[in-house]
């Protein structure tokens, strides 16, 4: 046990190496960043102190080695447009995102995994057949698009909704979380539904098409042969079954989630870590860009971790190893 | 000849049974009409600035009040007529699309029949790159050289690529390992001939059936994918716009209640990739080799 | 029929056709095949692979699935038609009644659920026994089917039984809730050669214990030599040979069934070739017209492309379905 999981954190913390490498990279390679900070008339002069300030005189390898070393300090500079630490500046929209990016999940969960279960039992009835329909029509959908009707109808016309924002935020254990308001749940409705749009047509297929594969099983056919209902050989024994290979991918949709969000977000103008990194984009402002790659590197590389560790706790004949 | 052979084979047969099959193709097939004799169509070329006048801009589509019959599906804010501008733009979609699907595919076809014929540590190194690229997003991966190499439609098939290989790569490895153990290259590699030409006669042809369906589908993937980018500013020029391009610059004035601009072009999308996962899912399910 | 049991049969099936409609036409799995079964008897039912004895065993236990469907025909077990029971009736039949164990150890068993578990599921089912009692009764079963520290192993799961003991696992669930008849469906087909005598002789010695029944389905008959006491040989979805197993072995009548004797290697004689059975299995879609053995059968004359044979008795217990049978000394 001890042995796997320091061969994982060792390839934990290659990725992350490999990922800043390229992070790095291509930061450099792009433009000048020095403009970004001094104003548009300065001197040669100015120009060339500014340079040294920002370490961008020395060689690459040399800048390289700063920006690591400042990496695992949890320096990552200062925001050209904002004047603050590029750190902060994200970790104070992380709730916001990591807010909707829960209730989306949530929502695609609870929506998707009981469809998706009735859908593979009874996989030639009408009702299942317009579930798939309608499942492939969700993985259709430009996600940004469907936002954009949602505020259309609900907000714009209806005015049900509200077509922006975060609403109020109580806080709790430091941070500050909508979801604890009625206000905040007004909302966050909107943005999360949009969000879990892709990720429940996605969770509703795989455990369809897990349902129908444990069909096809000898031990179905077998607990059967036993005497039991057809109710509970599809629920007792093969649901479980069925439901491993969604769990493998329910990391991956977890990652994708946290990247639809920075399109989601810049939609309903949601405060949080995407519409970030989609305005620092517009305004080059790479610091804040550099701090959210690694970010959210970090995240994806832990997530796939954990769910590797869940893997082995549900079923019995996986090992780590 | 081979015609016939096709209309009576148990593909075919299969065809005309599957609504979803026939919907998906059709749709396909309508799309790619439109792509091809689109501009032909319409009197307005959306992008020659002359042909714009501003008197005609925001009109709403025919069937609401203040509809035009010239612009029957409204106009945006320079006058240009969204059904024209949809059908010019479906092409730049569906031609990023295509070519990224077509460079992606070679790209990593090659690739994997490298790893899995040649193993050691070029399978090694290959594998782990695309497992690496492949636990994040492509999205965010795709975002993120967008944003360090700026705007344009060769940057974005470029993007486009460095995400899409991974699939192929991957399944072909698979195929061509499991090829390879298989008596008739094993025949072939006694019998002396070149590497390159086992590979490229004898261990492709067999890796390629999973393929089509992987392309196919892929085309509706990028198509999303580009429309994300450029709808966040990423993607393609003002000069080019794509479908998503259309939906980003009715964004804008969503909120004043002039929906169409934005609506249709994402309709247009919707129906595309809609009809390539038809067809793509009743495509998987032929080629899928019969078991039982 | 009288030399097989001289009391009722326990099973009699009389005249069972399932068939599957599949798109490329109607599959005859099993085309009129009757055949009867008396306490305490093992019957094999012996055919070369895809020849529909699988199905008996399953139409049997009204396990056929669409696109299969049992056409016609009689399934008696103590007099009362199984085919015309409701699902529920037949889910008292099967695991208590009749019982099954499948061909293949390795994907029989419910991979997340421990050994115990899905042993307790049979006499949940099946009996009113409380929990103590059933675990005690899974306990003793182990036991008897030769896994040692039972009741350790009622926690396992079943990858972590090698494939002979999975089956015995197997066979303990099929024995548990005390079954009359067993079907036994290739047992030892997937098992490695020194472990299928072992098995065999385990589920022999399981039946005697209870005096059950089992119908042997199996390709090989060397096996069902050994286990049964009488065989019907299937062809295509038809019975074409049946008989006392000594009668059938030493002197069977009909040409297929005389091609399975000789095919079996003859380990005494070195130099011969190995017999075979020309010709393959014909496309059962499409079968010819007349007797479905005549395109491999060395007696074939005109007649038999016409006409189809029907079951008529032969000398000793034989009864076979051919126009030109052997007689006891004549070879084919």
């Amino acid at each position: 046990m001890l042995g796997y999981l320091l061969k994982r954190l060792i390839q934990m913390t290659l990725v992350l190496w490999v990922v800043s490498v390229i992070v790095f990279m291509m930061m450099s390679f792009t433009g000048d960043p020095v403009f970004m900070v001094v104003p548009i008339d300065a001197t040669d002069a100015e120009i060339a102190q500014a340079r040294r300030l920002l370490g961008l005189d020395q060689s690459i390898l040399v800048q390289y080695w700063k920006f690591l070393t400042n990496l695992l300090q949890g320096d990552f500079g200062y925001s050209y447009v904002f004047r603050q630490p590029a750190m902060t500046l994200i970790l104070e929209r992380m709730p916001a995102t990591v807010e909707m990016v829960l209730v989306a999940m949530v929502l695609a969960i609870v929506v998707a995994i009981p469809l998706g279960v009735y859908s593979g039992a009874n996989h030639n009835g009408r009702m299942s057949r317009t579930i798939m329909a309608g499942s492939l029509l969700g993985i259709s959908l430009p996600g940004f698009w469907v936002g954009m009707v949602l505020i259309y109808v609900f907000a714009v016309s209806w005015g049900i909704f509200p077509s922006s924002g975060r609403g109020d935020t109580a806080e709790f254990l430091g941070l500050r979380i909508s979801l604890l308001t009625w206000d905040g749940w007004h909302h966050i409705i909107l943005p999360a539904v949009t969000l879990s749009l892709g990720t429940m047509a996605i969770l509703l297929r795989m455990t369809r098409a897990g349902m129908m594969e444990v069909g096809r099983q000898d031990f179905m056919k077998f607990a059967r042969a036993k005497g039991a209902t057809r109710r509970d050989v599809l629920y007792k024994h093969g649901l479980k079954n069925a439901l491993i290979p969604v769990v493998t991918i329910f990391g991956l949709q977890l990652g994708d989630l946290i990247a639809f969000a920075t399109i989601t977000e810049t939609i309903f103008s949601w405060p949080g870590m995407g519409k970030l990194l989609i305005d620092s984009i517009y305004r080059a402002d790479r610091p804040v860009i550099v701090v959210y790659l690694m970010l959210v590197a970090l995240i994806f590389v832990v997530i796939n971790f954990l769910v590797d560790i869940v893997y082995t706790l549900i079923d019995p004949r996986i090992t780590l190893k | 000849m081979p015609m016939t052979r096709f209309l009576s084979s148990e593909f075919f047969h299969n065809y005309k049974r599957s609504a979803s099959a026939i919907i998906g193709s059709t749709l396909m097939l309508l799309f790619a009409f439109a792509v091809i004799a689109g501009p032909f169509l319409v009197a307005q070329n959306p992008y020659d600035i002359a042909a714009l006048d501003l008197m005609d801009s925001y009109k709403p589509p025919i069937w609401l009040e203040g509809g035009d019959p010239r612009f029957p599906l409204g106009t945006d804010g320079q006058g240009r007529d969204v059904w024209a501008s949809i059908l010019y733009g479906a092409r730049i979609s569906v031609f990023i699309g295509l070519v990224a699907m077509v460079a992606s595919c070679t790209i990593g076809t090659l690739l994997g029949l490298i790893a899995g014929f040649y193993g050691g540590i070029i399978d090694s190194v290959i594998m782990r790159i695309a497992d690496i690229q492949l636990s994040f997003p492509s999205i965010l991966i795709a975002l993120f050289l967008m944003s360090a190499v700026g705007t344009g439609v060769d940057k974005v098939l470029i993007a486009l690529t460095a995400v899409g290989w991974v699939v192929y790569a991957r399944t072909v490895r698979g195929s061509t390992l499991s090829e390879i153990e298989k008596e008739y290259v094993q025949a072939a590699r006694v019998a002396g001939l070149p590497n390159s030409k086992i590979i490229r006669k004898h261990v492709l042809p067999n890796v390629l059936t999973p393929l089509i369906v992987i392309g196919t589908i892929q085309v509706g993937t990028f198509v999303l994918i580009e429309a994300s980018l450029s709808f966040l500013g990423v993607g393609v020029p003002i000069t080019q716009p794509s479908l998503g391009l259309l939906i980003k610059n009715g964004f804008d004035v969503l909120f004043s209640g002039l929906w169409w601009t934005s609506v249709f072009p994402g309709f247009a999308i919707m129906m595309l990739v809609f009809g390539i996962n038809l067809f793509g899912d009743f495509l998987r399910d032929e080629l899928n080799p019969r078991l039982k | 029929m009288k030399e097989q049991a001289a009391l009722k049969p326990l099973l009699a099936v009389r005249d069972l056709r399932t068939y599957f409609h599949t798109f490329s036409g109607i599959v005859k799995a099993v085309n009129g095949v009757s055949f009867e079964i008396g306490k305490g008897e093992v019957m094999g039912l012996v055919g070369e692979s895809g020849g529909g004895k699988s199905v008996v065993g399953f139409s049997i236990l009204g396990l056929i699935d669409s696109p299969g469907k049992i056409e016609a025909g009689e399934i008696l077990l103590d007099g009362e038609d199984l085919v015309q029971a409701g699902e529920a009736r037949l889910r008292e039949i099967r695991g208590r009644d009749i019982s099954m164990v499948f061909q293949d150890p390795m994907t029989s068993l419910n991979p997340l659920h421990t050994v115990g578990r899905q042993m307790d599921e049979v006499l949940r089912l099946h009996t009113d026994l409380d929990t103590k009692a059933r675990k005690q009764a899974c306990v003793e079963m182990l036991e008897s089917v030769g896994i040692s520290r039972a009741s350790k192993r009622l926690s396992a799961y079943p990858h972590q039984f090698s494939g002979g003991m999975r089956q015995r696992v197997v066979i303990a669930i099929a024995m548990l809730a005390q079954p009359r008849i067993i079907i036994a469906d290739e047992p030892t087909t997937a098992l490695d050669v020194t472990i299928q005598s072992q098995i065999l002789k385990l589920m022999r010695a399981q039946i005697a214990k209870k005096d059950a029944s089992m119908i042997l389905i199996t390709h090989d008959l060397a096996v069902v030599s050994e286990m049964a006491d009488h065989i019907t040989v299937l062809y295509c979805g038809n019975v074409v040979e049946r008989g006392n197993t000594r009668d059938l072995i030493e002197a069977a009548s009909h040409p297929y069934t005389r091609g399975l004797i000789d095919s079996i290697p003859d380990t005494s004689n070195r130099h011969e070739r190995l017999n075979q059975i020309p010709g393959s299995v014909p496309d059962i879609r499409n079968l010819p017209r007349g007797c479905n053995f005549r395109d491999r059968c060395p007696r074939a004359q005109a007649l038999c492309a016409k006409k189809e044979p029907a079951l008529t008795p032969q000398h000793a217990t034989l009864w076979a379905a051919c126009h030109f049978p052997l007689k006891p000394g004549e070879s084919a």
